[in-house]
């Protein structure tokens, strides 16, 4: 597919190395580096996915980046039904029949 | 200019400056004192002022519900002449579906009026939408940052669903790993962008708060013809507890018992990469919740206006399984499907209201839009993914953080944990000693604490004795 000027893009860069990172941090973090991620507008005239490239964000700002993704979906979702919580039945509750119709006094 | 985190924290004093709209140097007093009820009078606003300028973006007046269903079974579990009425302030009816709309209202409106050409705030979800919604009202430019993804790219559907709200209402949203250099770079994009920070812990992102505190104590003396007895918020770093009591107070409702709800992820590290997707909730959990409590002063501002020791009656914890368990009785019962973020207050309430007496008044302080990412089942989902136990049982025995979540099996096994506010005030004089070195304090600064923790200026001094022995 080809990736030209104006697509909507995800960048991705490394802010800080392991060793650049503030000192106090849980040794699994410490490992890692501190990465970002953004969307914008592809700026280069033409890219492929891993290049270096620079994109403008929605309210104009220009950054650098690799390229990473090409108009990025939204991944969340409802999730999987939960046996668990399926299992919370209003039937099963010490409920009156005529509720909600009258407030509690 | 030099980047790097050193160089940049270096600055640090500098760019939060040019970017809070505020002198902070106006209310210190001496070391760790400052004049707390000046800083909120001079940079606020009368409650009118606020309520004018919420109005002109269709922020506040939101409904206050009976929650009759969930009273009526309240009453079937407790014993004769328990059982509390409880009431929720429904939230979500504000533009981008929370309380945070408040908080955001004011401080985009200062940014507005101060000239900045946008703001910037650091958040992984309802304020940031809520920035970016005032935002795009009042035609200036935002940028959110949020904490989002661990380092296998892996992105919690809370957070992930946030970007998207935040990208619809047209924000640049900068996406970062897991860390307190979340700070940092929002630092680097204040400098960059001469931006205004619109941050939750500033006055105006407290006092966008107090108009909810008035609103629950009128609403509740309409529908009542009383002021609340107790009102339970969701705590994390603070403000909407600090600004609704404030309003509370406002409104005359001084006798009002303001309590503290918070998920319990203690022994998961907040800074961890592995336990960052190994956690249901995002914010109103005690990792936000007991840090901002005792140390408040961690904020982005230099001052934070959120001091919640200076309001907070009772702190209590609950757990997970109870949130999501709460979040099908609210919609299976009340027709309201909201959460999960206040429905962490509303398991409080639950278990609360049958200690109380049925003549009681129990406000639940907010209700937050639900979608796709906070529904239970995606959070449960992701959970599992994550590897963690999902089972039936008693959510208070059997619960552990960051391993398994425990759906209660009955709803007379919902509870609380109560965290007592004694052991809160001594961790707040054991920061001051950790964290600032303060092994001495002045008349002034004695006076100070005494302020913020709401104890006697002898009592004071003997805490500081205390906790002086255990630690030094």
């Amino acid at each position: 597919m080809e990736i030209k000027k104006g697509d909507w893009v995800q960048i991705h860069y490394i802010a800080l190395n392991p060793e650049e990172r503030v000192s106090h941090l849980p040794e699994d973090t410490k490992k890692v580096p501190f990465e970002v991620r953004i969307k914008g507008f592809l700026e280069d005239e033409k890219a492929e996915i891993g290049d270096i490239v620079t994109i403008k964000t929605p309210i104009g700002r220009i950054v650098k980046g690799k390229l990473e993704k090409v108009n990025p979906r939204y991944e969340h979702n409802f999730g999987e039904p939960i046996p668990e919580l399926l299992k919370v039945n209003k039937d099963k509750l010490p409920l009156s029949r005529d509720r909600g119709e009258k407030p509690l006094s | 200019m030099d980047k790097s985190y050193k160089a940049v924290m270096e600055r640090q004093i500098e760019i939060i400056k040019k970017s809070v709209g505020l002198d902070y140097n106006r209310f210190e007093i001496e070391g760790i004192s400052f004049d707390y009820e000046k800083m909120m009078n001079e940079s606020g606003f009368s409650i009118e002022e606020i309520e004018r300028i919420q109005k002109e973006t269709g922020v506040g007046n939101t409904p206050l519900v009976e929650l009759k269903n969930i009273n009526n079974l309240i009453k079937k579990l407790s014993d004769k002449g328990k059982g509390a009425r409880i009431f929720v302030k429904d939230e979500q009816t504000n533009p981008s579906g929370s309380f945070k709309d408040r908080r955001a209202s004011i401080s985009v409106y200062m940014a507005k009026k101060l000239g900045y050409e946008g703001v910037i705030a650091a958040t992984s979800g309802n304020y940031g939408a809520a920035v970016a919604s005032q935002a795009a009202k009042r035609g200036l430019k935002s940028i959110i940052i949020q904490e989002c993804f661990d380092s296998r790219g892996v992105g919690q559907p809370e957070i992930l669903e946030k970007e998207r709200s935040c990208a619809a209402y047209g924000s640049e949203v900068v996406q970062v790993s897991v860390g307190p250099e979340l700070f940092y770079y929002t630092l680097l994009l204040l400098e960059e962008t001469g931006f205004f920070n619109a941050s939750l812990y500033s006055p105006f992102g407290i006092a966008g708060i107090e108009t909810l505190g008035m609103e629950i104590a009128n609403q509740t003396k309409e529908f009542t013809g009383k002021f609340p007895d107790v009102v339970v918020s969701t705590h994390a770093g603070g403000g909407l507890t600090t600004g609704t009591a404030r309003g509370l107070k406002k409104a005359g409702a001084f006798s009002t018992k303001v309590i503290g709800a918070s998920v319990d992820l203690r022994g998961l590290h907040m800074a961890s990469d592995k336990d960052f997707n190994r956690k249901s909730f995002t914010t109103g959990h005690t990792g936000f919740g007991i840090p901002f409590a005792v140390f408040p002063d961690r904020s982005d501002v230099p001052r934070n206006a959120a001091r919640v020791l200076r309001y907070m009656d009772r702190y209590v914890l609950v757990t997970q399984g109870e949130v999501f368990y709460m979040t099908e009785l609210l919609a299976k019962l009340e027709g309201l499907q909201r959460g999960p973020a206040g429905n962490t207050s509303l398991v409080a309430a639950f278990a609360l209201a049958r200690e109380m007496n049925e003549d009681e008044i129990i406000v639940v302080n907010e209700t937050e839009y639900t979608g796709a990412g906070k529904l239970p089942s995606a959070q449960l989902t992701f959970a599992k993914e994550n590897g963690i136990q999902v089972i039936l049982g008693d959510p208070i025995k059997d619960d552990i953080p960051g391993e398994r979540i425990v759906i209660p099996e009955d709803p007379s096994q919902i509870d609380y944990i109560e965290i007592p506010m004694s052991q809160l005030k001594e961790s707040y004089i054991n920061q001051l000693i950790k964290r600032l070195g303060k092994t001495d304090f002045t008349q002034k600064e004695i006076q100070f604490i005494s302020e913020e923790i709401r104890e006697d200026e002898d009592s004071v001094i003997n805490l500081i004795k205390k906790v002086k022995e255990e630690t030094l």
